[in-house]
């Protein structure tokens, strides 16, 4: 039960703060769920945005569901899920309830104008170190499929399915060759 | 049956709502503004605009505003939990299938040839709110969107809390922008 409030209150406190869509997410989760909790590795964290990335859903319930549930089965996806979705819950209904009107805040407005540029960098950090384990032509492809899905919009499912096809066409290859050898 | 359509329809936008956030404004569009016509063009901008301000997933703010506004605060619990089982249900079996195979070196090849993909796609998103189509909403208005950028990346760097740089660039808004 412990354990399971600390998931929850862990994607509580990145829930509150995932402004901007759920890849702005990512820099928390490095922070909160790698560097200090240890739930999972880089590696798999990768791995699991890709999965997220495929499947239905907003990017960031389906990474809290996929750590919670690596970490402590149904109750874990469930508590995880639940942290996620709570803060902006709240926030939403109370300004439904009350301040419909908040969006003409200048206060607000202001804030957010300052926020908006932070949470660029929030998405260009992981960028930055999640190439720093990548080979270098790797490096120079992420680059140019960035540019490209940047420059002409289309949907990233079909350099995913090539890049998939290719890993695998890959292994094929390497372990065809290592029959060879024998 | 006000609390069932909203039920159902909520769960078809979170079945069919593949890429997440801006991908499924036109489906949530579709099913509410024009098929359910709940609420109107205008409401449905004022939703955007608010979910821009707040933390969390686009489809979980527009399914609590527009529960409320349909169907009272019962109703912003019916949509809220219905946008969230389908992705619930396949991202958890995706994980359990995924955790049991991923020891297969087919399915390792797969991941390595997707990764570079994966950093692509973070870095398009990156770009995309540098330099948008659309300059309502824009990340950058003037020198200092950038001199904020370029401080959260500095101490991002030096592993500051990305918690501690929202807050911080939100205090920083308020003081150049009012």
């Amino acid at each position: 039960m412990r354990q399971l409030a600390e998931i929850f209150f862990t994607f509580f406190r990145i829930g509150l703060f995932t402004f901007g869509g759920g890849y702005a997410m990512i820099a928390l989760i490095q922070r909160a769920i790698i560097e200090r909790k240890k739930w999972i590795d880089e590696k798999t964290f990768m791995e699991l945005l890709i999965i997220a990335q495929s499947s239905p859903g907003p990017i960031a319930i389906n990474t809290a569901v996929f750590v919670g549930y690596k970490h402590k089965g149904v109750p874990g996806a469930f508590a995880a899920a639940l942290g996620t979705i709570v803060p902006s819950f709240v926030i939403i209904l109370l300004i439904a309830i009350f301040f419909a009107s908040i969006r003409e805040n200048i206060y607000v407005d202001a804030a957010f104008k300052g926020m908006r540029p932070a949470v660029v960098a929030l998405i260009v950090g992981p960028v930055i170190s999640l190439s720093r384990s990548m080979d270098w032509w790797k490096i120079v492809i992420a680059a140019f499929i960035g540019w490209a899905l940047w420059y002409w919009g289309f949907s990233p499912i079909l350099p995913l399915m090539a890049g998939a096809l290719i890993g695998i066409g890959v292994t094929a290859y390497n372990a065809h060759k290592k029959i060879d050898k024998r | 049956m006000i609390y069932l359509q909203l039920f159902l329809s909520y769960l078809k936008i979170g079945f069919f709502g593949f890429g997440g956030g801006y991908a499924m404004l036109s489906l949530i569009q579709q099913e509410l503004v024009v098929s359910r016509g709940w609420i109107t063009n205008a409401q449905f901008t004022d939703i955007v605009a608010i979910s821009q301000m707040t933390p969390g997933p686009i489809a979980i703010n527009s399914a609590t505003y527009i529960g409320y506004e349909v169907a009272g605060v019962l109703g912003s619990v019916i949509a809220t939990t219905a946008v969230c089982v389908p992705c619930f249900v396949i991202m958890m079996s995706l994980a359990h299938f995924y955790l049991r195979v991923r020891g297969n070196r087919y399915m390792a090849g797969a991941m390595a040839g997707m990764t570079p993909v994966l950093v692509g796609m973070i870095a398009a998103a990156a770009l995309l709110l540098m330099f948008p189509s659309d300059t309502q909403g824009a990340s950058f208005i003037d020198a200092w969107s950038w001199v904020i950028f370029g401080m959260c990346m500095v101490m991002s760097m030096f592993k500051a809390n990305p918690i501690l740089l929202i807050g911080l660039s939100a205090v920083a808004g308020i003081f150049i922008y009012t």
